[in-house]
């Protein structure tokens, strides 16, 4: 086997390589964020109470705008999703 | 006037889980595919940088003892250190990956800051915990980054260093200003507020 072949068959058999794992790894990556939304979203049904939106009377400025912990998980995940994760997907099923 | 504590670091909780998450991503997809879009290859060190930058204010306000505004600087000063780092490889300015090792430093330092800086004991109180854990876990975690300057391709020490950052960001997702750790709350901590 001469050594153009050789490397022509090894470039093809990593390019193939390539198109099966590509699927797999764009599901993975567009399954991050809804991971972590889905985290938030556990947590705040498991601690409904650091959620001070839900009973905004009395708190502060600070407790109402900054003091929602899980909803910044389901922020992050949901920000990821679509600045990242998305374009990410569409570069994978580039050719 | 100014938010709680608790909150601040919350917000850097968030920062930290978005880095988890861009570890991850650029990670699965491969340097390759991630650099295919020149922006995105300036997202993880510019959000460390901007941590880094946003450390600054933190440690203008929060700070309430020289010791504790030692290690908020010093937090600022590292990660602004391995987040420029970052972005000169990103941009192709700095071409050595021995630079990688500012992201270790950045570890090591903040780790044993967080150690030296917390003066009670494991169980004193939440805080107190997530400070001892917060400093072992980035202690500990500064192998991956050194891993990766020898062996930039090493798979385990990415997956490595991706875990490090989410568990940063659940730490201080957990932390209180003043609340139990299994508990256990010194008579001396205060009264929890909530």
């Amino acid at each position: 086997m001469s050594a153009e072949f050789a490397h022509e068959l090894h470039e093809q058999t990593i390019e193939r390589a390539r198109s099966v794992t590509r699927p797999l790894r764009a599901r993975i990556v567009l399954a991050l964020g809804p991971l972590a939304m889905l985290a938030g979203l556990a947590w705040a049904l498991a601690q409904p109470y650091r959620i001070t939106l839900l009973h905004p009377f009395g708190q502060g400025f600070w407790w109402l705008v900054g003091g929602e912990a899980p909803v910044y998980v389901v922020l992050a995940g949901a920000v990821f999703w679509r600045v990242v994760a998305v374009p990410l997907a569409q570069d994978l099923h580039a050719p | 006037m100014i938010p709680r504590a608790e909150m601040v670091h919350w917000w850097f909780a968030t920062g930290f889980l978005l880095l988890g998450l861009l570890a991850v991503a650029r990670l699965v997809v491969g340097e390759e595919v991630w650099a295919m879009r020149p922006w995105r290859r300036y997202l993880l060190p510019g959000l460390m940088f901007l941590m880094g930058v946003l450390l600054w204010p933190v440690m203008t306000f929060y700070t309430n003892s020289t010791i504790h505004m030692i290690a908020h600087g010093s937090w600022a000063q590292v990660l602004m250190l391995a987040g420029g780092a970052e972005l000169g490889l990103a941009s192709g300015k700095l071409q050595s990956h021995w630079w990688r090792l500012c992201t270790a430093l950045a570890m090591l330092v903040s780790g044993g800051a967080f150690i030296v800086h917390e003066q009670q004991h494991w169980f004193f109180s939440r805080a107190a915990f997530l400070h001892h854990t917060l400093g072992w876990t980035l202690l500990i975690g500064a192998v991956f980054p050194i891993v990766q300057a020898f062996r930039p391709r090493s798979l385990s020490a990415a997956l490595g260093f991706a875990s490090v950052l989410f568990l940063i960001s659940v730490q201080l997702f957990s932390d209180r200003d003043t609340a139990s750790i299994f508990g256990h709350l010194s008579q001396f901590a205060g009264v929890p507020h909530r």
